[in-house]
């Protein structure tokens, strides 16, 4: 259908990151400007960039617009309910510990509905990358107000502004015990990559925050123009401080956006732990579980 | 294929039904285990938490009930066989993703303890409210197997069952006990390891270029894949086509969920399954399951002590149910009784099935005990006058 309409220069090189997407769904239902795609992107150059073995690479989301990544990526692929692709996650992963497991959904998704798994993955510290895709609202059922939409930002269940404290979501995820835990924007794509490239490397619970345009429901309503005008004012408002304490980093409405990696520290996976403390608990009878 | 004999306890060992259903799921090759506690099923997970660790089995208690019912889900994906476990309120968290595991064809075992409701209700005392829930409780249309115990013999026994089930058919299957079945203790025999046959999960072997993850054998059942294989499969609770790609039509939603219902409905006579006594000849048929038919035992001798014509049909598979049957039947005899420790539940198939043309009565209960027998032997008595 798109050859039809698109005249393809074939002398052209194909996009690298072909490979990691399931060509075959396009087009996208993403808004024109929307950021999600452009952590697509980001997430496909990382995967390029770790010599991951990509059959051994799964990716779950739960529901709303970011939740639609796992359809889009091609791997092993899960696209589960709202709010609970954490604990598919953790099933997945413990049942069979060689794959890497990634879960890949929003902000609402994440940390309201899923705000109980989030916290008990990572004090846990399962391993799984966690990448969240926070745009400040709730996308797919259309711009009601979501637990990191900013104080007196509107939007459609807060018609006269938001009175609500939002969650800062690097303190949240250390304090629970996450390993690594960077935030960045859709306009910093390369820190963005590599940020995806160091928590897939990681071996327990790590955590990339992606502030991220939502040009159709959040950016309209408050009047912050389209996706372009907010990768503008991500690009002019981001204060890059890496080691900080995520205490710090929280977010206002159109003020200083913080942002970097915040934490990269070890610490026993629960499936280490167990291993370790059955072994000692049990000498010789106990053989280490590796699914 | 036959149970791994690191799992069996073989031999005769007093067990109350709970423990039984664990070590049921053991001996079916379950090695994941998901669950959070809740009365009157805590021992199933108590026992999976003790045994696990020497036999390569993971148990984790997660943050609620609905994390478990999807934490099994994503352990299928990942190759093993999985249950989770609960009771009433817990039972009521995990209904949209009943409705996961039906849609994207999960083989997966839930096992409700059932307890006194609504709400918080009895925690330690029975009830059998559940069973409309087991069967309708998720949205959308999806069909489902349910079974009932009645002993911690046959906790032990169906739990193998409901996991060769759910393989077969691919669905989610529900192990419907209830607190007096779960907290009974009676002597319970596990055979050898090569006396248990276990269905295998049905990998697809086909050449790789033809894989469809959704792509349903002659049985309606597609073969399955795990996570890591290389067939980077895309599993979504959307209505998808054969691919398993979302496919937002009106001619998708047909053809997916017509075959989910069709693959329990069309295999139904080999799914369904009960047990009758005495109902060849009888005025009035007791329609029980669970406790309860163990319950209705005494009521009905005793109607035949005084020479009545009472057959019992006990429901071993509660959904699929037995509808054939129960209209044969209701050509035959003046009434059905049915006890049941809910307001009528079960009885409303009866009634479906029976279509008027014989006379159903419910013995209903509250819940937090079972019927006394002289209560559903007053209604057998009523029933056989005509
Ligand atoms: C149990 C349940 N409740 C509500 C919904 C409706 N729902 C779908 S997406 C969504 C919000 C998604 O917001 P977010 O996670 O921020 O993702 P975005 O669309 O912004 O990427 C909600 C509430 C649902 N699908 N399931
Ligand atoms: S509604 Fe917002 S988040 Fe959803 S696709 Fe459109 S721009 Fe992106």
């Amino acid at each position: 259908m798109a050859e039809d309409l698109i005249d393809v220069d074939e002398s052209m090189p194909t996009n690298t990151v072909e490979e990691y997407l399931r060509m075959d769904r396009m087009p996208h239902i993403w808004c024109p400007g929307c950021g999600i795609g452009t952590t697509v992107n980001c997430f496909a150059h990382a995967l390029e960039q770790s010599n991951l073995d990509l059959q051994k690479v799964a990716i779950v989301s739960g529901i709303g617009c970011t939740g639609r990544v796992a359809g889009y990526i091609n791997l092993d692929s899960f696209h589960t309910t709202h709010g609970r692709a954490i604990p598919f996650a953790t099933g997945l992963k413990l049942a069979n510990p060689e794959l890497k497991v990634v879960v890949y959904s929003g902000d609402g998704d994440l940390t309201a509905i899923g705000g109980n798994h989030f916290i008990h993955a990572a004090r846990r510290n399962v391993d799984m990358t966690v990448i969240l895709i926070n745009n400040f609202i709730y996308g797919m059922t259309g711009g009601q107000v979501a637990p990191t939409t900013p104080l007196t930002a509107t939007a459609s269940t807060t018609p006269h502004g938001n009175f609500e404290d939002s969650f800062n979501l690097p303190y949240l995820a250390e304090s629970c015990g996450a390993v690594y835990v960077a935030r960045w924007t859709a306009y910093h794509v390369r820190h963005t990559t590599k940020a995806i490239k160091e928590a897939l490397a990681k071996k327990g619970f790590s955590f990339v925050e992606i502030l991220a345009p939502c040009p159709t429901l959040f950016s309209r309503r408050n009047k912050l123009g389209d996706g372009l005008d907010q990768m503008k004012y991500f690009k002019e408002h981001s204060e890059i401080k890496n080691d900080i304490d995520t205490k710090t980093a929280s977010l206002s409405f159109q003020g200083k956006i913080t942002v970097g990696k915040f934490v990269d520290k070890e610490r026993p996976t629960y499936l280490d732990a167990m291993n370790e403390y059955y072994g000692k608990k049990f000498g010789d009878k106990f053989k280490p579980y590796n699914g | 294929m036959k149970a791994d004999p690191k799992g069996v306890l073989t031999g005769a060992i007093f067990l109350d039904g709970d423990h039984a259903c664990a070590e049921g799921a053991i001996a079916a090759g379950c090695r994941f285990v998901a669950g959070y506690p809740i009365t009157p099923s805590t021992e199933v997970v108590e026992r999976i938490a003790d045994r696990f660790p020497l036999i390569g089995g993971m148990f984790i208690q997660m943050e609620d009930e609905i994390a478990s019912s999807i934490a099994i889900q994503g352990a299928v994906w990942g190759g093993k066989k999985a249950m989770t476990v609960t009771s009433g309120p817990g039972f009521s968290l995990m209904m949209e993703h009943i409705g996961l595991a039906a849609m994207t064809e999960v083989p997966c075992v839930f096992v409700d303890v059932q307890r006194g409701g609504p709400s918080t209700g009895l925690p330690t005392l029975p009830g059998q409210g559940d069973m409309m829930q087991a069967r309708w409780g998720s949205h959308g249309d999806y069909g489902i197997i349910a079974l009932c115990p009645n002993s911690p013999q046959e906790c032990f026994d169906f739990t193998i069952k409901a996991f060769n089930l759910s393989e077969q058919y691919r669905v989610p299957v529900l192990l419907m006990m209830d607190e007096c079945v779960g907290h009974m203790t009676e002597r319970v025999i596990i055979p050898p390891a090569d006396q248990i046959d276990l269905y295998p999960r049905r990998y697809y072997d086909g050449p790789r270029e033809d894989f469809l993850l959704f792509k349903p054998d002659k049985d309606l059942v597609p073969p399955i894949v795990k996570a890591g294989d290389g067939y980077k499969v895309h599993v979504t609770g959307l209505t998808h086509d054969e691919k398993g790609y979302p496919a937002m039509t009106v001619s998708a939603q047909e053809k997916l969920v017509h075959r989910l219902i069709d693959k329990i409905k069309l295999n139904a006579d080999k799914i369904v399954e009960y047990k009758e006594d005495q109902v060849e000849g009888a005025d009035v048929v007791v329609v029980s399951y669970g406790i309860t038919s163990r319950v209705a035992i005494p009521a009905i001798e005793q109607a035949r002590l005084e020479g009545m014509k009472v057959g019992h049909l006990r429901l071993i598979v509660a959904w699929p149910f037995p509808e054939k049957r129960i209209k044969e039947l209701a050509a035959k005899v003046k009434a059905f009784v049915v006890p049941e420790i809910n307001y009528g539940q079960m009885v409303h198939e009866v009634e479906r099935h029976v279509a008027g043309k014989a006379r159903v009565e419910l013995v209903g209960h509250g819940g937090g005990a079972v019927h006394n027998p002289k209560d559903i032997y007053n209604v057998i008595k009523n029933s056989v006058k005509g």
